[in-house]
């Protein structure tokens, strides 16, 4: 399919332009980065989930071998930008991100209370297990379930009765409570833990007293590079940040956490750089995780099928000390035509740590919810899910009351239905079979902002014809640097081969967090600009020489590629790139575009859709779930690369999967210490748990989104995926899991 | 971890020895779950005796049995061709064990001496009984979803996560020890212990004694034998509840017949009144539903493991059925 600009490289499967370094592992990430004189810093936990510290005996790891320095909060460089306040709520109820060693309390269980600095890691590990610290005890509430009446209205909405996170009537409120046909359940979603192969690491390294370096697992180069100069109350300009490579972060780099300042914070007190990466026990508790949650929804409709009323419900946990809160109930609001609406969020403040988003984030844990709620109604109604939500379609966005940009959501399910062999499905619960295990099919649909954001990006064009172009955004693994070398050579007309990105790196020019599924909306349309921007340039060069044959010739009377320009009505009369360059005696042509949105935003409502399918086979004996086939339809816009694109959409639905069958930390509330903090403990999908994959791309461009006509796929890839096994498991057993993850033991 | 000598002999005499006279050393094979437990911070050996060097890789025919070395690798073991032919069963536990990676390392005796994955015996944050003796078990009030159905006590509720071990239980192995008072056999349902009042001492090895092969003895199961596992994931996980089933058929009559369990008690848990409820009896479900009703006696439950009182009759239903071609 060709659309308008796209001539040789968008859409393509093109190879990942870092493959090669990130298989060889030439590829340099944040924990194998070596300074000369670095020392090794660990971190060491409390012991309780809330309290003061009594007393901390660091004397034996003092005397330890290699031992630089035991850093607590009596004897810590203090940060000078830290909020001077008893708890972290009082100067902002919403609170702030946990001050590390700040003052003897203790929010959560595990929270960082030493760091043990030696000259290796092993030796750093060793002493880090002899310090010793005794405690204040205070009554800790951890426990969920039992505390869901104390949940609150988040800050936010509180301030602002205009703001997202209040609570939404559309039509009448809670209007299905009084229809004949409704349904209403309660859904729980238990903490889901980041838990990407690399873990969080950074080297810390004061060049000068107010001068810092870090190369930090970060989303969010910019925004580390701002926390940063803010904690230390140095100059932004002063504040390097590099984050060349990024081994998967799915949210939890968008947040600067405890770990990222204690290294600094050693850093500061030995006067050489300080390596600090977490253990794998370490990423449950300090970093962020999807939150534990719980839904309910109530749903009524005709008995033709058409949705009268829903009315969602949301809590989400969050810290003592700083409030978390996301998009769990968007998708309530307008993925449906039902004429009444209602939702409700509210967050419940509890002695752990602070939450983060999780791909997907609270659009996945509310489309749990939403999707199964409707599976349900359509099981009461006797219509095909499929049916149902064909029934219920929306042309127009019911929320904002404005068009979509565009919307093929449909299309994306009729494909998606006809790849999976629905019309196997049975209408009837645990009536098809294969030998032993009983069938079943389901489906969730998921649907995401297409946002975008202001990017800047600096290109440059050397004689020899190569260009580089350079954005501090980040790769934490969708294949943002080889998307972006395709954007480039559609637009400037120039080879893949000829172009390097350089991204990862506060030195380059601005660009928002790696998050929400924006960076190709964002930095691509930035890529783009540059790159007209320097053809641009270029032409000028061209028509402005006399000699050139291009003499008087406009912008659009020109045609950009394989690295030259030509006239379009005379082919034969052309330049190269390099040629005019040198003509102009110039070593380097270079440009610095912006980037952003503008009023469409206002005049459309712009989402990016998918929907899931999977086919799931139960032992009715031991309650065994097998997902035996999925297909992944996303209504993304324009593919950029189907082979990275591809892959992101298998990697969310494994993430799905993971959601729906596997993955949940649990807490012993007792203690309020999580008691699954392995991999062993903790079961992400492994391969015998995924199927094969298909992925669809509907593949039809937005322009209203982005000039290159596409939106994200970041977080569709994942959201409603869980939803669509636990329908499934339904249609195989006829037995509906509310609460995931949907193990063995609630399926005898 | 701690900081420890490590010693490599390549005699088993020098091992024994060495382990014997030094309260703190301990043999190391695979090291699969030694070395985490060393970094944990549950276990501080302050000597590691690798016994890696020692002959006792081989697996052969001995005497009506096939030996095992206790030094043969999980992997090897699963694919060997003698074991394969005479012992399907064991080969299908230690299939189902961990993951590729880690049967290529961990070794048969290692797989005997693997400790509970009870996530409080992990943490050294939190009472365990079993690390500490003294301090109470914080499983019986806690997170006990993994945790015993049979034969603990008020001490301990763990449970063992072998599964080579169910199938060895089931098999009628024997334990091959050397020690400083000489040689020995263990039978391989006494090898572990039961929690009892002493739930650190998970088995009956003396101080200094070495595993040096187990024997399998020859059986008529290899036509009708089944390992089923039943976990939260399709690999990679340890057991809810598993099953070793093994069957001699004759007409459709079950002749003699083998059962063990893991995932539900201290030890794997041979379930002999089962065997009997089974021999003599038509290969149908009805008989195998019987048994597992045998099998089930005495069973209870905690909070969170309460399904294996369901889960595991069905998995013993389900694993017959499989060794016995119904399935």
């Amino acid at each position: 399919m060709k659309d308008y600009f796209f001539q040789d490289t968008i859409g393509k499967p093109m190879d990942r332009v870092d493959g090669r370094v990130k298989v060889t592992g030439a590829a340099k990430y944040s924990a194998e980065i070596e300074l000369p004189n670095m020392a090794h810093g660990v971190l060491v936990g409390s012991t309780i989930a809330k309290g003061r510290i009594k007393n901390i005996d660091t004397k034996a790891a003092e005397r330890a071998p290699g031992v630089l320095a035991v850093l607590h909060y009596q004897n810590a460089p203090k940060v000078p930008g830290y909020v001077q306040a008893a708890h972290p709520t009082e100067p902002k109820p919403i609170g702030q991100p946990h001050r590390v060693f700040y003052d003897d309390k203790v929010y959560f269980n595990d929270q960082p209370i030493a760091l043990v600095l030696a000259d290796t890691l092993e030796r750093a590990h060793y002493a880090a297990k002899l310090v010793k610290a005794s405690y204040e005890e205070e009554k800790h509430t951890t426990n969920f379930a039992k505390n869901t009446d104390k949940a609150i209205l988040p800050t936010a909405a509180k301030r602002n009765p205009r703001h997202g996170l209040n609570d939404y009537v559309r039509g009448k409120e809670d209007a299905y409570k009084n229809e004949p046909l409704k349904i209403e359940s309660e859904y729980v979603i238990p903490s889901e833990m980041h838990n990407p192969m690399e873990l969080q690491a950074i080297v810390a390294h004061w060049e000068a007293d107010d001068k810092l370096t870090v190369y930090d697992k970060t989303q969010a180069v910019i925004g580390t590079q701002n926390a940063f100069a803010r904690e230390w109350k140095i100059p932004v300009e002063n504040v390097k940040v590099i984050a060349t490579y990024v081994g998967g972060a799915f949210g939890n780099g968008l947040h600067t956490w405890p770990h990222e300042t204690a290294a600094i914070i050693g850093a500061k007190k030995l006067g050489r750089p300080v390596k600090l990466m977490l253990t794998r026990e370490q990423m449950f508790t300090m970093v962020g995780y999807r939150p534990h949650a719980w839904q309910k929804v109530g749903m009524s409709a005709t008995p033709d099928g058409k949705i009268t009323a829903i009315t969602h419900e949301a809590i989400g946990q969050t810290s003592s000390y700083e409030e978390f809160t996301e998009s769990t109930l968007q998708q309530t609001r307008m993925m449906y035509t039902s004429p009444n609406v209602t939702t409700r969020y509210r967050i419940l403040p509890l002695d752990i740590s602070t939450p983060i988003w999780m791909r997907g984030p609270g659009e996945a844990t509310g489309a749990f919810a939403l999707e199964s709620a409707l599976d349900e109604m359509a099981h009461v109604l006797k219509i095909d899910p499929l049916e149902f939500r064909l029934k219920n379609y929306t042309e127009r966005d019911p929320e904002k009351n404005l068009p979509w940009s565009t919307k093929f959501l449909k299309e994306a399910m009729l494909m998606g239905a006809e790849k999976i062999g629905w019309s196997n499905r049975p209408m009837q619960p645990g009536t098809l079979r294969d030998g032993e295990w009983q069938v079943g099919y389901g489906m969730g649909v998921g649907t995401f902002g297409a946002h975008r954001g202001r990017a800047t990006v600096k290109a440059t064009l050397y004689p020899d014809g190569k260009v580089v172009m350079q954005c501090a955004t980040t790769d934490i693994g969708p294949g943002t640097g080889t998307a972006m070398v395709q954007i480039a050579a559609d637009n400037l007309g120039v080879a893949p081969e000829q172009i390097t990105f350089e991204l990862g790196s506060s030195l380059f020019p601005p660009s928002p967090s790696q998050g929400g599924s924006a960076t190709v909306a964002s930095v691509g349309s930035a890529v783009r600009a540059a790159s007209i921007a320097l053809k641009q340039k270029l032409a000028s060069m061209a028509t402005g020489n006399a000699d050139s044959g291009f003499r008087g010739a406009k912008f659009e009377d020109l045609t950009f590629q394989n690295g030259q320009v030509s006239l379009n009505n005379s082919p034969g009369t052309k330049l190269t790139y390099s040629d005019i360059l040198k003509q102009q005696g110039l070593p380097e042509l270079e440009v610095t575009e912006e980037s952003k949105p503008g009023e469409e935003r206002q005049k459309y409502s712009l989402y990016s859709y998918s929907v899931h399918f999977a086919e799931v086979k139960v032992h009715p004996l031991t309650g065994q779930a097998r997902v035996t086939k999925m297909v992944s339809c996303a209504d993304a816009g324009k593919i950029v690369n189907m082979k990275t694109a591809g892959n992101q959409m298998i990697g969310g639905a494994v993430g799905g999967i993971g959601m729906a069958l596997t993955e949940g930390a649990v807490m012993d509330v007792r203690f309020g210490r999580y008691v699954t903090k392995d991999f062993a403990e903790y079961h992400v999908p492994v391969h015998a748990d995924t199927p094969p994959v298909d992925v669809i791309f509907v593949d039809k461009p937005d322009f209203i989104s982005t000039p290159m006509g596409t939106k994200g796929i970041g977080e569709i890839a994942t959201i409603g995926v869980a939803p669509a096994i636990a329908n499934a498991i339904f249609n195989a057993t006829g037995k509906r899991v509310r609460e995931l993850p949907i193990t063995p033991d609630k399926l005898i | 971890m701690n900081q420890f000598q490590y010693v490599r002999p390549t005699k088993n005499k020098a091992a024994i020895d060495t382990v014997t006279k030094d309260p703190n050393a301990t043999f190391i094979a695979g090291g699969t779950n030694l070395l985490d437990l060393m970094k944990r911070g549950v276990v501080m050996p302050e000597k590691l005796v690798d016994i890696n060097k020692l002959p006792l890789r081989k697996i052969e025919k001995e005497s009506g049995a096939v030996r095992i070395g206790a030094l043969a690798l999980n992997g090897v073991v699963a694919e060997d061709k003698l074991v394969l032919e005479k012992h399907p069963l064991l080969a299908q536990a230690l299939d189902a064990g961990a993951s590729a990676q880690l049967r290529n390392m961990a070794t048969v005796g290692g797989n005997m001496m693997q400790r509970t994955r009870c996530p409080y015996f992990y943490d050294t944050a939190l009472p365990c009984n079993k690390r500490e003796p003294g301090t109470g078990c914080s499983a019986i009030e806690g997170y006990n979803r993994m945790h015993a159905i049979f034969g603990f006590s008020d001490k301990c509720i763990a449970t063992h996560p072998s599964d080579m071990g169910v199938a060895l239980a089931a098999l009628d192995a024997t334990v091959l020890v050397s020690g400083p008072k000489g040689d020995r056999k263990i039978p391989f349902v006494d090898f572990h212990r039961l929690p009892g009042d002493t739930p650190q001492i998970e088995t009956n090895l003396q101080k200094g004694e070495l595993i040096v092969a187990v024997d399998v003895p020859e059986n008529n199961f290899a036509k009708h034998a089944h390992y089923l596992k039943v976990r939260d994931r399709a690999s990679y996980a340890f057991a809810l509840v598993s099953v070793a089933a093994a069957l001699d058929i004759e007409n459709n009559t079950i002749k003699d017949a083998r059962l063990a369990m893991g995932g539900v008690a201290h030890k794997p848990w041979r379930l002999t009144e089962a065997e009997k409820a089974l021999v003599g009896k038509p290969v149908s479900e009805h008989t195998f539903r019987q048994a597992a009703e045998v099998a089930m006696r005495g069973a209870r439950a905690f909070e969170h493991n309460q399904y294996k009182l369901k889960l595991a009759p069905n998995s013993i239903v389900q694993a017959l059925k499989t060794a016995a071609g119904l399935a």
